[in-house]
């Protein structure tokens, strides 16, 4: 046996468990018993153990902007928060359009040695929106869905081509979905707060009229259709009105939690497409997670170096971090208010985005892949930059203080992080 | 009584009382203005930056007046184009304006918020001199000033502002500015140059003009930019010009007689409004100008007030 965890409240809402008891775990798998001693023990006191967390869209940044992130670093973010499975967006440069740099993802995630990192490929050849990318060489390179995001596919007889050759290897297309005629040149939300502070706005209409054509060609196509980071009370509408089991969706922490008064002290951490909106959409968006309307929560971590931060807030890079605080803000901002069950936080993090991305993953029982997660859920901790095992600070949630804290992450049943400490 | 703030960034977060001061000030400073040797020793061994980053002519050479009429020593710095293109980043270009022991700096940009941005990371302090479509305080400073010397009492004041809201750092401030004196306001222009959402300045709007003239004790006429019509704002300048330039006609036929016509400038004349009425009795446009200077030195006096204060003791 190679490990043993014991003492620890076992929770998988996809099996109903709920208790404290004991896990063995042998050869990267668990099992009930073992004939063979244990070579490394846990003791669990007083701390919970979650499937592993399954992140289904973050940006890595190798290749091309290792100033940002790395795979190392990145894959280092992703168990300090608890994730033990990232799917990272093609956006790199070059981009994920090709056999090569999908295996050399895959190559470097593995030496890196810490979670579990799947490629996502792009829809069109260098992500320009023209041509289709070769799917399903991609698919065969180890990507899990094809994605241009960062943009949205414009041209929407290719969207619905997109949408038609991905049945072929039955994997989500996932849309970033921002109509560019109506954001061009925008900043944040357009709105009260928008308009008291003189910035060129992005209408919550450049998504949700995205989203309903894409819903409309998913329909049509009969191909599965991924929505990233829905941000607006509209596009959930739409969801509602139209969603089958070929339409999934995603919302990420920071618009389940912060609205566009953010902006108000032109803090550029709080600068990201789709931008905050109203209160109203928060709303909307929690009561869509909570009734599993929208079944993902991805934390669409997007690394920065400072220098493009720290800029005025019209010059600095739309995107921030979310792998190190996804859990711990929403746990202590809905979870202890009352607002989203347990259950359903720990679905939406890993039963539910290992279903969609058809992952292994996400399950606690007898010959399961050993990837979990063992959270302290009591004790408190503040969002330090530097503290952050990811490259970037530009976090949201600096200064924050929450409840939950990863202590330990597990992937394939060896422990990869303890602590503040990353084994390989 | 003391201005106890370190930066200037905008009439939003000023109190009325901040107000009462700058302007009780700027009308001591005015006097300075009117003497035959118009110079005062208070800001000796103050140093002034004027950091421009969008093209001005009246806004910087009016910092630079007030400045020189103080004594204070300035120096000017001007740059088109933004932080990103000139390879430096902004905050490292005003990090080493302040490393020359600069105190106070003038910030003019495109992009809102910047001197908010500057005036949280440097120990100088900072004046907004207009950040993009936010804010343009001391114009609406300035414009009150004017405003006060005409009419005595706020409250039963009737401000109309036209032209292109949506776009006017000089509309965000002077609404807010108006807003806190109790004045009326209404805005006044085409539906694609009004923003959607007035609630939050508490102000009235209206598309047409002949409906917003009468009653009216000012009309504050906006800068109408050229390039509304390539994006699509306006179909025409000409079209404008018909439903929106102030013209005698409309004056004559539509607005009080004693109303008053007021510009931010820089005046295009025959788009916004009629050549003849710029330089008539109805228009404060000069005084504006005039004004400026003096609220310019009233501001800057009393953002250095604490350091020049220190200095005595």
């Amino acid at each position: 046996m190679d490990l043993k965890i014991k003492n620890v409240h076992i929770f998988d809402p996809l099996n109903g468990i709920d208790e404290v008891g004991t896990l063995l775990i042998e050869k990267g798998k668990v099992v009930k018993k073992s004939k063979s001693a244990h070579k490394q023990e846990i003791d669990g006191k007083g701390l919970h153990l979650f499937p592993g967390f399954v992140d289904v869209h973050s940006h890595f940044r190798e290749p091309g902007d290792e100033d940002a992130e790395t795979i190392e670093t990145g894959s280092r973010a992703a168990v300090r928060g608890g994730y033990t499975t990232v799917c990272v967006m093609p956006n790199t440069e070059p981009p994920i359009d090709n056999e090569g740099v999908a295996g050399f993802i895959k190559e470097k995630s593995e030496e890196v040695g810490l979670c579990r990192v799947f490629p996502i490929g792009a829809v069109t050849k260098n992500r320009d929106g023209k041509e289709l990318a070769e799917m399903a060489h991609l698919f065969r390179a180890g990507c899990v869905a094809f994605s241009d995001d960062g943009s949205c596919i414009e041209n929407s007889s290719l969207m619905r081509n997109a949408l038609e050759y991905s049945k072929l290897v039955n994997v989500p297309i996932i849309d970033h979905p921002e109509d560019m005629s109506l954001s061009r040149k925008g900043q944040m939300h357009e709105g009260v707060v928008s308009t008291e502070l003189g910035f060129k706005g992005i209408p919550d209409i450049s998504e949700s009229a995205i989203v309903a054509r894409d819903i409309l060609l998913s329909k049509f196509t009969q191909g599965r259709l991924h929505l990233a980071h829905i941000s607006t009370a509209d596009s959930v509408k739409l969801i509602k009105d139209w969603k089958d089991d070929k339409i999934t969706s995603e919302v990420t922490p920071h618009h389940l939690l912060l609205t566009d008064e953010e902006i108000r002290k032109f803090d550029s951490n709080k600068k990201m497409k789709p931008p905050l909106r109203t209160k109203y959409d928060v709303g909307v968006l929690q009561k869509a997670i909570k009734e599993g309307l929208i079944e993902i929560v991805a934390s669409d971590h997007a690394p920065h170096p400072d220098y493009k931060k720290e800029l005025e807030f019209a010059e600095a890079a739309f995107g921030v971090t979310g792998l190190e605080t996804a859990f711990s803000a929403l746990y202590t901002e809905l979870v202890k208010k009352g607002k989203l069950t347990l259950d359903r936080l720990i679905k939406i993090l890993s039963s539910a985005p290992a279903k969609v991305f058809n992952l292994p993953f996400g399950e606690i029982k007898e010959g399961a892949i050993a990837d979990f997660t063992i959270i302290d859920l009591k004790s408190n901790w503040e969002v330090d930059p530097d503290n952050f095992a990811s490259k970037a600070k530009n976090s949201p949630f600096l200064g924050r203080k929450f409840k939950g804290m990863v202590r330990y992450c597990i992937v394939n049943g060896k422990i990869v992080y303890n602590d503040g400490d990353f084994i390989k | 009584m003391d201005l106890n703030r370190k930066d200037l960034l905008g009439i939003q977060g000023l109190t009325k009382d901040e107000i009462g001061e700058i302007l009780t000030t700027a009308e001591y400073m005015e006097e300075i203005l009117k003497r035959p040797i118009k110079k005062a020793p208070t800001l000796r061994g103050i140093t002034v930056a004027n950091l421009f980053f969008e093209p001005s002519t009246r806004t910087l050479n009016s910092f630079v007046l007030a400045e020189k009429r103080l004594s204070a020593d300035s120096i000017n710095f001007s740059a088109a184009s933004s932080s990103v293109l000139k390879g430096e980043t902004l905050l490292d270009t005003a990090k080493n304006i302040q490393a020359m022991e600069v105190d106070i700096m003038v910030v003019r940009h495109s992009a809102p918020g910047t001197p908010h941005f500057l005036a949280n990371r440097l120990k100088a302090s900072v004046i907004n001199a207009g950040d993009g479509c936010h804010e343009h305080p001391t114009q609406a400073l300035l414009d009150i000033m004017t405003i006060k010397k005409n009419f005595s009492d706020f409250s039963n004041l009737k401000v109309a502002i036209i032209g292109d809201v949506k776009h006017s750092r000089v509309a965000r401030s002077l609404i807010l500015g108006l807003n806190k004196m109790k004045a009326k306001v209404t805005v006044c222009g085409p539906p694609t140059l009004l923003p959607l959402w007035l609630e939050p300045f508490g102000v009235k709007f209206e598309y047409s003009l002949e409906k917003t003239l009468p009653g009216k004790d000012i009309l504050y006429i906006l800068r109408i930019q050229k390039e509304r019509q390539e994006e699509s704002f306006l179909p025409s300048l000409r079209e404008y010009i018909k439903d929106y330039a102030i013209t005698y006609e409309k004056l004559k036929k539509f607005a009080s007689k004693e109303v008053v016509i007021m510009h931010p400038g820089p005046i295009n004349r025959g788009i916004e409004i009629e050549s003849s009425i710029a330089d008539s009795g109805y228009s404060l446009i000069l005084n504006q100008v005039t004004s400026g200077v003096a609220v310019r030195m009233s501001i800057l006096y009393l953002l250095s007030k604490r350091k020049t204060d220190g200095l005595k003791d």
